[in-house]
Protein backbone atom coordinates (compact mmCIF):
# COMPACT_ATOMS: atom_id res chain seq x y z
CA UNK A 1 0.00 0.00 0.00
CA UNK A 2 1.27 3.48 -1.08
CA UNK A 3 0.18 6.46 0.53
CA UNK A 4 -2.85 7.99 1.58
CA UNK A 5 -3.15 11.79 0.23
CA UNK A 6 -6.08 13.97 1.56
CA UNK A 7 -7.09 17.28 0.41
CA UNK A 8 -7.72 20.14 2.91
CA UNK A 9 -9.36 22.98 1.77
CA UNK A 10 -8.52 26.28 3.73
CA UNK A 11 -11.11 29.01 4.46
CA UNK A 12 -9.61 32.51 5.14
CA UNK A 13 -6.55 31.08 6.68
CA UNK A 14 -8.55 28.02 8.45
CA UNK A 15 -8.82 24.42 8.04
CA UNK A 16 -12.10 23.93 7.99
CA UNK A 17 -13.76 20.95 10.05
CA UNK A 18 -15.02 19.31 7.02
CA UNK A 19 -11.22 18.87 6.10
CA UNK A 20 -10.36 17.92 9.78
CA UNK A 21 -13.16 15.04 8.78
CA UNK A 22 -11.42 14.18 5.85
CA UNK A 23 -8.16 13.94 7.69
CA UNK A 24 -9.79 10.85 10.07
CA UNK A 25 -10.92 9.37 7.45
CA UNK A 26 -7.59 9.08 5.61
CA UNK A 27 -6.50 8.21 9.54
CA UNK A 28 -9.29 4.98 9.25
CA UNK A 29 -7.95 3.46 5.73
CA UNK A 30 -4.50 4.37 6.78
CA UNK A 31 -5.57 1.61 9.92
CA UNK A 32 -6.93 -0.98 7.73
CA UNK A 33 -4.94 -0.45 4.39
CA UNK A 34 -1.73 0.47 5.93
CA UNK A 35 0.31 3.00 4.10
CA UNK A 36 0.87 6.84 5.34
CA UNK A 37 -1.16 10.08 5.91
CA UNK A 38 -0.24 13.05 3.97
CA UNK A 39 -2.46 16.25 3.69
CA UNK A 40 -2.15 18.16 0.89
CA UNK A 41 -3.22 22.22 1.28
CA UNK A 42 -3.43 24.54 -1.54
CA UNK A 43 -3.25 28.24 -1.98
CA UNK A 44 -1.38 31.36 -2.98
CA UNK A 45 -0.32 31.71 0.95
CA UNK A 46 -0.54 28.62 2.91
CA UNK A 47 1.63 29.18 5.57
CA UNK A 48 -0.94 29.19 8.25
CA UNK A 49 -3.46 27.03 7.03
CA UNK A 50 -0.36 24.07 6.54
CA UNK A 51 1.06 25.05 9.87
CA UNK A 52 -2.68 23.83 11.56
CA UNK A 53 -3.20 21.10 9.73
CA UNK A 54 0.11 20.00 10.71
CA UNK A 55 -1.09 19.98 14.19
CA UNK A 56 -3.21 16.45 13.56
CA UNK A 57 -0.78 13.57 13.37
CA UNK A 58 -0.32 13.39 9.41
CA UNK A 59 3.30 11.68 8.15
CA UNK A 60 3.28 14.71 6.25
CA UNK A 61 1.96 18.13 4.97
CA UNK A 62 2.34 19.22 1.09
CA UNK A 63 1.83 22.75 0.96
CA UNK A 64 1.61 24.18 -2.71
CA UNK A 65 1.76 27.83 -2.72
CA UNK A 66 0.84 29.71 -6.10
CA UNK A 67 -0.75 32.27 -7.37
CA UNK A 68 -2.94 30.39 -9.86
CA UNK A 69 -4.19 28.74 -6.43
CA UNK A 70 -5.45 32.15 -4.46
CA UNK A 71 -9.33 31.23 -5.03
CA UNK A 72 -10.60 27.47 -5.78
CA UNK A 73 -10.61 26.77 -9.32
CA UNK A 74 -11.30 23.39 -10.27
CA UNK A 75 -8.90 23.26 -12.74
CA UNK A 76 -5.62 24.60 -11.51
CA UNK A 77 -6.57 22.74 -8.03
CA UNK A 78 -7.27 19.58 -10.32
CA UNK A 79 -4.16 19.68 -12.23
CA UNK A 80 -1.90 20.07 -9.40
CA UNK A 81 -3.96 17.06 -7.22
CA UNK A 82 -3.03 15.11 -10.07
CA UNK A 83 0.83 16.10 -9.73
CA UNK A 84 0.88 15.42 -6.16
CA UNK A 85 -1.01 12.07 -6.58
CA UNK A 86 2.11 10.93 -9.37
CA UNK A 87 5.15 12.32 -7.52
CA UNK A 88 4.36 10.65 -3.90
CA UNK A 89 3.26 6.94 -4.39
CA UNK A 90 -0.51 7.55 -4.08
CA UNK A 91 -2.75 4.80 -4.02
CA UNK A 92 -5.77 6.92 -2.00
CA UNK A 93 -6.82 10.03 -2.61
CA UNK A 94 -9.33 11.29 -0.58
CA UNK A 95 -11.50 14.85 0.40
CA UNK A 96 -14.82 15.35 2.19
CA UNK A 97 -17.78 15.84 -0.53
CA UNK A 98 -18.18 19.79 0.30
CA UNK A 99 -18.93 21.60 -2.65
CA UNK A 100 -15.63 21.99 -3.17
CA UNK A 101 -14.90 18.00 -2.88
CA UNK A 102 -17.39 17.14 -4.97
CA UNK A 103 -16.68 19.68 -7.71
CA UNK A 104 -12.68 18.64 -7.78
CA UNK A 105 -12.37 14.98 -6.79
CA UNK A 106 -14.18 13.15 -10.18
CA UNK A 107 -12.14 15.91 -11.96
CA UNK A 108 -8.49 14.67 -10.96
CA UNK A 109 -9.85 11.18 -11.19
CA UNK A 110 -10.29 11.70 -14.78
CA UNK A 111 -6.95 13.67 -15.22
CA UNK A 112 -5.33 10.15 -13.70
CA UNK A 113 -7.57 8.11 -15.95
CA UNK A 114 -9.15 6.20 -13.15
CA UNK A 115 -12.51 5.74 -11.31
CA UNK A 116 -14.00 7.24 -8.18
CA UNK A 117 -16.10 6.82 -5.31
CA UNK A 118 -18.24 9.50 -3.78
CA UNK A 119 -19.81 9.80 -0.73
CA UNK A 120 -18.16 7.28 1.01
CA UNK A 121 -19.44 6.07 4.50
CA UNK A 122 -16.98 2.99 5.14
CA UNK A 123 -13.62 1.45 4.07
CA UNK A 124 -13.20 -1.84 5.11
CA UNK A 125 -9.59 -4.31 5.04
CA UNK A 126 -10.96 -6.27 2.27
CA UNK A 127 -10.03 -2.79 0.13
CA UNK A 128 -14.22 -2.55 -0.24
CA UNK A 129 -15.75 0.76 0.50
CA UNK A 130 -19.32 1.25 1.28
CA UNK A 131 -21.37 4.27 -0.42
CA UNK A 132 -25.60 5.18 -0.41
CA UNK A 133 -27.14 5.25 -3.73
CA UNK A 134 -30.85 6.03 -4.77
CA UNK A 135 -31.41 8.84 -2.10
CA UNK A 136 -30.05 6.32 0.67
CA UNK A 137 -32.03 3.20 0.32
CA UNK A 138 -29.90 1.45 -0.59
CA UNK A 139 -25.94 1.11 0.96
CA UNK A 140 -24.02 0.06 -1.31
CA UNK A 141 -20.32 -2.35 -1.11
CA UNK A 142 -18.29 -1.11 -3.82
CA UNK A 143 -14.15 -1.70 -5.48
CA UNK A 144 -12.40 0.28 -7.53
CA UNK A 145 -9.94 -1.17 -9.33
CA UNK A 146 -6.98 1.20 -10.24
CA UNK A 147 -3.54 1.69 -8.58
CA UNK A 148 -5.33 5.01 -7.43
CA UNK A 149 -8.00 5.06 -5.80
CA UNK A 150 -10.33 8.97 -5.17
CA UNK A 151 -13.39 8.77 -3.34
CA UNK A 152 -14.95 11.44 -1.56
CA UNK A 153 -16.24 10.98 1.95
CA UNK A 154 -19.47 11.84 3.27
CA UNK A 155 -18.59 14.39 6.22
CA UNK A 156 -21.72 12.65 8.56
CA UNK A 157 -19.93 9.03 8.48
CA UNK A 158 -16.03 10.23 10.34
CA UNK A 159 -15.23 12.58 13.16
CA UNK A 160 -13.54 15.28 12.98
CA UNK A 161 -9.35 14.38 13.29
CA UNK A 162 -8.24 15.25 16.65
CA UNK A 163 -4.90 16.71 17.28
CA UNK A 164 -1.89 14.61 17.20
CA UNK A 165 1.53 14.33 16.56
CA UNK A 166 3.35 17.46 14.92
CA UNK A 167 3.82 17.04 11.15
CA UNK A 168 6.79 18.06 8.65
CA UNK A 169 5.46 20.79 6.01
CA UNK A 170 7.24 20.39 2.66
CA UNK A 171 7.06 23.20 0.19
CA UNK A 172 6.00 21.51 -2.87
CA UNK A 173 5.75 23.20 -6.51
CA UNK A 174 3.48 22.27 -9.65
CA UNK A 175 3.62 23.40 -13.13
CA UNK A 176 0.32 24.87 -14.30
CA UNK A 177 -0.49 25.09 -18.27
CA UNK A 178 -3.10 26.92 -19.82
CA UNK A 179 -5.26 24.14 -19.83
CA UNK A 180 -5.16 24.50 -15.87
CA UNK A 181 -5.65 28.32 -15.86
CA UNK A 182 -8.96 28.56 -18.23
CA UNK A 183 -11.28 29.52 -14.88
CA UNK A 184 -11.20 32.97 -13.17
CA UNK A 185 -13.14 33.35 -9.82
CA UNK A 186 -15.24 37.00 -10.13
CA UNK A 187 -17.21 36.80 -6.32
CA UNK A 188 -17.97 34.94 -3.50
CA UNK A 189 -21.44 36.22 -1.75
CA UNK A 190 -21.31 34.96 1.51
CA UNK A 191 -24.58 34.02 2.99
CA UNK A 192 -25.02 36.21 6.31
CA UNK A 193 -25.95 34.47 9.44
CA UNK A 194 -25.39 34.62 12.89
CA UNK A 195 -26.76 30.89 13.15
CA UNK A 196 -24.37 28.23 13.12
CA UNK A 197 -23.34 26.57 10.01
CA UNK A 198 -26.23 23.90 8.86
CA UNK A 199 -23.46 21.29 8.40
CA UNK A 200 -21.66 21.91 11.53
CA UNK A 201 -25.05 22.61 14.02
CA UNK A 202 -25.25 20.69 16.83
CA UNK A 203 -29.26 21.85 16.54
CA UNK A 204 -30.77 21.93 13.26
CA UNK A 205 -34.39 23.00 12.85
CA UNK A 206 -35.91 22.68 9.62
CA UNK A 207 -39.49 23.33 7.95
CA UNK A 208 -41.21 21.77 5.32
CA UNK A 209 -43.87 22.57 3.01
CA UNK A 210 -46.27 22.52 5.87
CA UNK A 211 -45.48 25.79 6.73
CA UNK A 212 -47.03 27.25 3.70
CA UNK A 213 -45.30 30.56 3.23
CA UNK A 214 -41.69 32.42 3.26
CA UNK A 215 -42.84 34.53 6.07
CA UNK A 216 -43.77 31.65 8.41
CA UNK A 217 -40.42 30.48 8.05
CA UNK A 218 -39.70 34.10 9.93
CA UNK A 219 -42.29 34.10 12.12
CA UNK A 220 -42.93 30.41 13.35
CA UNK A 221 -40.08 29.05 12.67
CA UNK A 222 -37.23 31.41 13.49
CA UNK A 223 -38.36 32.19 17.14
CA UNK A 224 -37.28 28.31 17.81
CA UNK A 225 -34.38 28.50 15.86
CA UNK A 226 -32.46 31.38 17.74
CA UNK A 227 -34.32 30.40 20.60
CA UNK A 228 -32.03 26.18 20.49
CA UNK A 229 -29.10 28.51 18.69
CA UNK A 230 -29.72 26.53 16.08
CA UNK A 231 -29.22 26.02 11.87
CA UNK A 232 -32.20 26.06 10.09
CA UNK A 233 -32.69 24.03 7.41
CA UNK A 234 -35.70 23.13 5.38
CA UNK A 235 -36.88 20.33 2.83
CA UNK A 236 -36.64 20.48 -1.06
CA UNK A 237 -40.43 21.36 -0.94
CA UNK A 238 -40.11 23.85 0.83
CA UNK A 239 -36.95 25.61 -2.00
CA UNK A 240 -39.11 23.81 -4.32
CA UNK A 241 -42.01 26.26 -3.23
CA UNK A 242 -39.34 29.23 -2.87
CA UNK A 243 -40.10 29.92 0.95
CA UNK A 244 -36.42 29.72 1.63
CA UNK A 245 -33.12 29.66 -0.55
CA UNK A 246 -31.60 26.33 -1.53
CA UNK A 247 -28.77 26.48 0.47
CA UNK A 248 -30.98 25.45 3.29
CA UNK A 249 -32.00 22.14 1.86
CA UNK A 250 -31.31 19.61 3.61
CA UNK A 251 -31.61 15.93 1.43
CA UNK A 252 -29.77 13.67 -1.13
CA UNK A 253 -29.77 16.39 -3.62
CA UNK A 254 -29.06 19.44 -0.56
CA UNK A 255 -26.72 19.18 2.61
CA UNK A 256 -26.50 15.96 4.51
CA UNK A 257 -25.97 16.59 8.13
CA UNK A 258 -25.99 14.62 11.12
CA UNK A 259 -26.39 16.95 14.61
CA UNK A 260 -27.37 15.81 17.83
CA UNK A 261 -30.98 17.11 17.73
CA UNK A 262 -32.59 17.54 14.30
CA UNK A 263 -36.23 18.79 14.71
CA UNK A 264 -38.55 18.46 11.35
CA UNK A 265 -41.47 20.75 11.13
CA UNK A 266 -43.94 20.13 8.78
CA UNK A 267 -42.31 17.92 6.98
CA UNK A 268 -43.83 14.62 5.14
CA UNK A 269 -40.63 12.83 5.43
CA UNK A 270 -39.87 12.50 1.37
CA UNK A 271 -36.90 9.79 1.28
CA UNK A 272 -34.58 12.81 -0.63
CA UNK A 273 -35.25 14.54 2.79
CA UNK A 274 -34.35 11.21 4.85
CA UNK A 275 -31.41 10.75 3.04
CA UNK A 276 -30.08 14.21 4.29
CA UNK A 277 -31.10 13.38 7.61
CA UNK A 278 -31.48 10.04 8.98
CA UNK A 279 -27.97 9.61 10.98
CA UNK A 280 -29.14 12.54 13.17
CA UNK A 281 -28.63 11.46 16.97
CA UNK A 282 -32.07 12.24 18.26
CA UNK A 283 -35.09 13.26 15.68
CA UNK A 284 -38.36 14.81 16.63
CA UNK A 285 -40.97 15.10 13.92
CA UNK A 286 -44.04 17.90 14.66
CA UNK A 287 -46.62 17.35 11.72
CA UNK A 288 -50.13 17.16 11.53
CA UNK A 289 -50.79 13.93 9.74
CA UNK A 290 -50.05 10.85 11.42
CA UNK A 291 -49.48 8.93 8.76
CA UNK A 292 -46.18 11.16 7.61
CA UNK A 293 -43.55 9.04 7.10
CA UNK A 294 -40.92 11.21 8.81
CA UNK A 295 -42.63 9.88 12.28
CA UNK A 296 -40.96 6.54 10.89
CA UNK A 297 -37.30 7.73 11.68
CA UNK A 298 -38.23 10.02 14.48
CA UNK A 299 -37.62 9.42 17.75
CA UNK A 300 -40.51 11.44 19.19
CA UNK A 301 -43.17 12.42 16.97
CA UNK A 302 -45.54 15.13 17.79
CA UNK A 303 -49.46 15.20 15.85
CA UNK A 304 -50.04 18.80 15.84
CA UNK A 305 -50.49 21.59 14.01
CA UNK A 306 -47.49 23.44 13.63
CA UNK A 307 -48.87 26.77 14.16
CA UNK A 308 -49.75 26.36 17.18
CA UNK A 309 -47.57 23.74 18.62
CA UNK A 310 -43.76 25.58 17.75
CA UNK A 311 -44.69 28.23 19.44
CA UNK A 312 -45.36 26.41 22.36
CA UNK A 313 -42.37 24.41 22.13
CA UNK A 314 -40.27 28.02 21.37
CA UNK A 315 -42.03 28.92 24.57
CA UNK A 316 -41.09 25.79 26.42
CA UNK A 317 -37.61 26.03 25.27
CA UNK A 318 -36.87 29.67 26.60
CA UNK A 319 -38.45 28.41 29.70
CA UNK A 320 -36.70 25.62 30.21
CA UNK A 321 -33.44 27.58 29.72
CA UNK A 322 -34.21 30.05 32.58
CA UNK B 1 -24.75 28.30 -30.65
CA UNK B 2 -25.24 24.52 -30.21
CA UNK B 3 -25.60 23.21 -26.55
CA UNK B 4 -24.88 19.31 -25.70
CA UNK B 5 -27.69 18.19 -23.12
CA UNK B 6 -27.26 15.12 -21.57
CA UNK B 7 -29.92 12.89 -20.86
CA UNK B 8 -30.64 9.61 -18.11
CA UNK B 9 -32.94 7.69 -17.41
CA UNK B 10 -33.65 7.26 -14.25
CA UNK B 11 -36.41 6.06 -11.71
CA UNK B 12 -39.29 8.55 -10.76
CA UNK B 13 -37.99 10.30 -7.74
CA UNK B 14 -41.68 9.03 -6.17
CA UNK B 15 -40.81 5.81 -6.45
CA UNK B 16 -40.14 3.56 -3.71
CA UNK B 17 -37.31 2.11 -4.25
CA UNK B 18 -36.63 -1.87 -3.05
CA UNK B 19 -33.28 -3.80 -3.43
CA UNK B 20 -34.06 -7.56 -4.89
CA UNK B 21 -33.29 -10.10 -1.34
CA UNK B 22 -30.14 -11.47 -3.17
CA UNK B 23 -28.48 -7.87 -3.23
CA UNK B 24 -27.67 -8.06 -6.35
CA UNK B 25 -29.94 -5.09 -7.48
CA UNK B 26 -33.05 -3.17 -7.27
CA UNK B 27 -36.45 -4.40 -8.05
CA UNK B 28 -37.28 -2.64 -11.25
CA UNK B 29 -40.90 -4.27 -11.59
CA UNK B 30 -43.57 -1.68 -11.67
CA UNK B 31 -40.49 1.52 -11.54
CA UNK B 32 -41.52 4.31 -13.88
CA UNK B 33 -38.73 6.26 -15.46
CA UNK B 34 -38.50 9.67 -16.28
CA UNK B 35 -35.71 12.44 -17.31
CA UNK B 36 -33.18 12.65 -14.76
CA UNK B 37 -34.72 15.91 -12.78
CA UNK B 38 -31.13 17.99 -13.03
CA UNK B 39 -31.28 17.03 -16.84
CA UNK B 40 -34.19 18.42 -17.29
CA UNK B 41 -33.18 21.69 -16.21
CA UNK B 42 -30.23 21.75 -17.66
CA UNK B 43 -32.29 21.18 -20.68
CA UNK B 44 -34.63 24.24 -19.70
CA UNK B 45 -31.68 26.00 -19.85
CA UNK B 46 -30.34 25.37 -23.32
CA UNK B 47 -33.70 25.74 -24.36
CA UNK B 48 -34.02 29.16 -22.91
CA UNK B 49 -30.16 30.52 -23.90
CA UNK B 50 -31.40 29.22 -28.19
CA UNK B 51 -34.63 31.49 -27.47
CA UNK B 52 -32.77 34.09 -26.45
CA UNK B 53 -30.19 34.58 -29.04
CA UNK B 54 -33.47 33.53 -31.78
CA UNK B 55 -30.92 30.60 -33.22
CA UNK B 56 -28.60 27.66 -32.43
CA UNK B 57 -29.50 23.93 -32.34
CA UNK B 58 -29.99 21.89 -28.94
CA UNK B 59 -28.73 18.23 -29.05
CA UNK B 60 -29.50 15.88 -26.93
CA UNK B 61 -27.25 12.71 -25.67
CA UNK B 62 -28.23 9.73 -23.85
CA UNK B 63 -26.05 6.26 -23.33
CA UNK B 64 -28.81 3.12 -22.70
CA UNK B 65 -30.04 0.21 -24.71
CA UNK B 66 -33.35 1.08 -26.82
CA UNK B 67 -35.71 2.19 -24.20
CA UNK B 68 -34.21 5.46 -23.45
CA UNK B 69 -35.78 6.67 -26.37
CA UNK B 70 -38.66 7.30 -24.60
CA UNK B 71 -36.50 10.15 -22.70
CA UNK B 72 -34.79 11.46 -25.50
CA UNK B 73 -38.56 11.72 -27.34
CA UNK B 74 -39.75 13.34 -23.88
CA UNK B 75 -36.21 15.91 -24.33
CA UNK B 76 -37.72 16.60 -28.10
CA UNK B 77 -41.23 17.42 -27.27
CA UNK B 78 -39.35 19.77 -25.11
CA UNK B 79 -37.94 21.74 -27.50
CA UNK B 80 -34.68 19.83 -28.44
CA UNK B 81 -33.91 20.18 -32.01
CA UNK B 82 -32.25 16.62 -32.63
CA UNK B 83 -30.67 13.58 -30.31
CA UNK B 84 -28.13 11.20 -30.18
CA UNK B 85 -28.85 7.37 -29.11
CA UNK B 86 -25.31 5.90 -27.94
CA UNK B 87 -26.37 2.11 -27.70
CA UNK B 88 -24.40 0.00 -24.62
CA UNK B 89 -26.06 -2.61 -22.97
CA UNK B 90 -23.38 -2.79 -19.94
CA UNK B 91 -23.49 -0.84 -16.67
CA UNK B 92 -21.00 2.21 -17.00
CA UNK B 93 -19.09 3.96 -14.42
CA UNK B 94 -19.26 7.85 -14.90
CA UNK B 95 -15.50 8.07 -16.11
CA UNK B 96 -17.03 5.30 -18.79
CA UNK B 97 -19.64 7.37 -19.55
CA UNK B 98 -17.53 10.69 -19.75
CA UNK B 99 -14.89 9.08 -22.56
CA UNK B 100 -18.19 8.42 -24.33
CA UNK B 101 -19.57 11.81 -23.91
CA UNK B 102 -15.91 13.08 -25.10
CA UNK B 103 -16.07 11.18 -27.99
CA UNK B 104 -19.69 12.79 -28.79
CA UNK B 105 -18.08 16.00 -28.23
CA UNK B 106 -15.15 15.79 -30.83
CA UNK B 107 -17.69 14.72 -33.43
CA UNK B 108 -20.60 17.45 -32.57
CA UNK B 109 -18.32 20.69 -31.33
CA UNK B 110 -21.09 21.75 -29.40
CA UNK B 111 -19.74 25.44 -27.65
CA UNK B 112 -21.46 24.11 -24.73
CA UNK B 113 -22.38 21.13 -22.65
CA UNK B 114 -24.94 21.39 -20.38
CA UNK B 115 -25.88 18.65 -18.08
CA UNK B 116 -27.66 17.83 -14.10
CA UNK B 117 -25.21 18.14 -11.55
CA UNK B 118 -25.89 14.23 -10.76
CA UNK B 119 -27.87 11.53 -11.71
CA UNK B 120 -30.56 10.19 -8.13
CA UNK B 121 -30.23 6.80 -8.89
CA UNK B 122 -26.25 6.10 -8.50
CA UNK B 123 -26.01 9.89 -6.78
CA UNK B 124 -22.06 9.74 -8.21
CA UNK B 125 -21.66 13.77 -9.33
CA UNK B 126 -18.84 12.82 -11.41
CA UNK B 127 -19.48 12.91 -15.15
CA UNK B 128 -19.95 16.32 -15.68
CA UNK B 129 -16.16 16.92 -14.11
CA UNK B 130 -14.92 14.06 -15.75
CA UNK B 131 -15.74 15.21 -19.32
CA UNK B 132 -14.50 18.57 -18.23
CA UNK B 133 -11.35 16.96 -17.53
CA UNK B 134 -11.14 14.94 -20.33
CA UNK B 135 -11.60 17.62 -22.92
CA UNK B 136 -9.16 20.12 -21.23
CA UNK B 137 -12.49 22.57 -20.90
CA UNK B 138 -13.06 25.13 -17.80
CA UNK B 139 -16.41 23.49 -15.86
CA UNK B 140 -19.22 25.28 -13.28
CA UNK B 141 -20.56 22.91 -11.05
CA UNK B 142 -24.26 23.01 -8.92
CA UNK B 143 -25.04 26.59 -11.35
CA UNK B 144 -27.84 28.63 -10.49
CA UNK B 145 -27.64 31.10 -13.02
CA UNK B 146 -26.05 31.68 -16.19
CA UNK B 147 -25.21 34.45 -17.94
CA UNK B 148 -23.56 34.37 -21.59
CA UNK B 149 -21.67 37.56 -22.68
CA UNK B 150 -22.35 39.78 -25.25
CA UNK B 151 -20.24 38.17 -27.89
CA UNK B 152 -21.26 34.95 -27.09
CA UNK B 153 -17.96 33.91 -26.63
CA UNK B 154 -17.79 33.49 -22.59
CA UNK B 155 -19.86 32.91 -19.61
CA UNK B 156 -20.29 33.92 -15.81
CA UNK B 157 -21.97 31.30 -14.11
CA UNK B 158 -23.12 31.34 -9.96
CA UNK B 159 -22.67 28.31 -8.20
CA UNK B 160 -24.66 26.93 -5.06
CA UNK B 161 -21.53 26.14 -3.10
CA UNK B 162 -21.44 25.89 1.04
CA UNK B 163 -21.83 28.84 2.53
CA UNK B 164 -22.67 31.02 -0.34
CA UNK B 165 -23.10 31.58 -3.84
CA UNK B 166 -20.17 32.04 -5.97
CA UNK B 167 -19.55 33.28 -9.39
CA UNK B 168 -17.01 32.22 -11.90
CA UNK B 169 -16.08 32.79 -15.42
CA UNK B 170 -14.45 31.66 -18.19
CA UNK B 171 -14.28 31.67 -22.20
CA UNK B 172 -16.40 28.71 -24.07
CA UNK B 173 -16.80 25.99 -24.88
CA UNK B 174 -16.99 24.78 -21.31
CA UNK B 175 -19.36 22.46 -19.25
CA UNK B 176 -22.21 23.50 -16.93
CA UNK B 177 -23.99 21.23 -14.40
CA UNK B 178 -27.34 22.36 -12.89
CA UNK B 179 -28.42 22.60 -9.65
CA UNK B 180 -31.94 23.16 -8.50
CA UNK B 181 -32.73 26.67 -8.41
CA UNK B 182 -31.40 27.18 -11.85
CA UNK B 183 -35.03 27.37 -13.26
CA UNK B 184 -38.24 25.77 -13.55
CA UNK B 185 -38.17 23.32 -16.56
CA UNK B 186 -41.28 23.68 -18.89
CA UNK B 187 -44.07 20.51 -20.12
CA UNK B 188 -43.90 19.33 -23.21
CA UNK B 189 -47.04 20.92 -25.18
CA UNK B 190 -48.60 18.88 -27.21
CA UNK B 191 -47.87 20.31 -30.72
CA UNK B 192 -44.41 19.84 -29.28
CA UNK B 193 -45.27 16.21 -28.83
CA UNK B 194 -46.43 15.77 -31.82
CA UNK B 195 -43.28 17.46 -33.59
CA UNK B 196 -40.61 15.98 -31.46
CA UNK B 197 -41.98 12.29 -33.43
CA UNK B 198 -40.57 13.91 -36.92
CA UNK B 199 -37.14 14.74 -34.98
CA UNK B 200 -34.16 12.96 -35.40
CA UNK B 201 -32.61 10.15 -33.22
CA UNK B 202 -29.25 8.95 -34.40
CA UNK B 203 -28.44 5.55 -33.11
CA UNK B 204 -24.46 4.70 -32.59
CA UNK B 205 -22.96 1.71 -30.80
CA UNK B 206 -21.15 2.38 -28.09
CA UNK B 207 -18.40 -0.39 -28.66
CA UNK B 208 -17.71 1.71 -32.22
CA UNK B 209 -16.67 4.63 -30.55
CA UNK B 210 -12.75 3.03 -29.33
CA UNK B 211 -13.08 4.05 -25.95
CA UNK B 212 -12.11 1.96 -23.02
CA UNK B 213 -15.27 1.56 -20.80
CA UNK B 214 -14.43 -0.97 -18.96
CA UNK B 215 -15.40 -0.48 -15.29
CA UNK B 216 -13.58 0.59 -12.99
CA UNK B 217 -16.04 1.14 -10.12
CA UNK B 218 -17.77 -2.27 -9.33
CA UNK B 219 -20.99 -2.79 -7.22
CA UNK B 220 -20.70 -5.74 -5.45
CA UNK B 221 -24.00 -5.89 -3.60
CA UNK B 222 -26.67 -3.42 -2.69
CA UNK B 223 -28.04 -3.41 1.39
CA UNK B 224 -31.56 -1.60 2.38
CA UNK B 225 -30.39 0.76 4.61
CA UNK B 226 -30.77 -0.15 8.49
CA UNK B 227 -34.60 0.55 9.94
CA UNK B 228 -34.47 2.62 12.74
CA UNK B 229 -36.61 0.92 15.31
CA UNK B 230 -40.00 2.54 15.86
CA UNK B 231 -39.96 6.04 18.19
CA UNK B 232 -42.70 7.74 20.76
CA UNK B 233 -45.49 9.36 19.67
CA UNK B 234 -46.05 12.39 21.98
CA UNK B 235 -49.34 14.03 23.07
CA UNK B 236 -47.99 17.87 24.14
CA UNK B 237 -45.35 19.99 23.96
CA UNK B 238 -44.85 19.63 27.62
CA UNK B 239 -44.30 15.63 27.17
CA UNK B 240 -42.10 16.35 24.45
CA UNK B 241 -39.57 19.05 25.97
CA UNK B 242 -39.86 16.71 29.72
CA UNK B 243 -38.39 13.98 27.17
CA UNK B 244 -36.06 15.63 25.22
CA UNK B 245 -34.98 17.15 28.93
CA UNK B 246 -34.64 13.71 30.80
CA UNK B 247 -34.62 10.78 28.34
CA UNK B 248 -32.44 12.06 25.52
CA UNK B 249 -30.94 15.15 27.10
CA UNK B 250 -30.22 16.99 24.46
CA UNK B 251 -32.03 20.00 25.52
Amino acid sequence: MGNILVFAETQKGRVPKSSLIAIQAGKDAARKLGGDVLVAVLGADTADAANEAAGYGAAKVLAVNDAALENYLADAYAATLEQLARANDVTLLAATATAVGKDLLPRVAARLGVGMASDVVSFHEDGTLQRPMYAGNTTATVTLADTIKVVSVRSTAFDAAQPGDQSAVEQVSVSLDADATKMQFVEFNETKSDRPNLTEASIVVSGGRGLKSGENFTTYLEPLVNELNAAMGASRAAVDAGFVPNDLQVGQTGKVVAPELYIAVGISGAIQHLAGMKDSKVIVAVNKDPDAPIFNVADYGLVADLFKAVPELTEAVKKAKE
Amino acid sequence: MKVLVTVKRVPDPETTIRVKSDGSGIETDNIKYVINPFDEIALEEALRLKEKLGSGEVVLVSIGDRVVTEQLRTGLAMGADRAILVGCDQDLDSLAVARILAKIVEDESPQLVLMGKQAIDDDANQAGQMLAALLGWPQATFASEVVLSDDQQAVKVTREVDGGLETIGFALPGIITSDLRLNEPRYASLPGIMKARKKEIREIVATDLGVDIAPRLTIKSLEPPTQKEAGKKVETVEELIGLLHDEAKVI
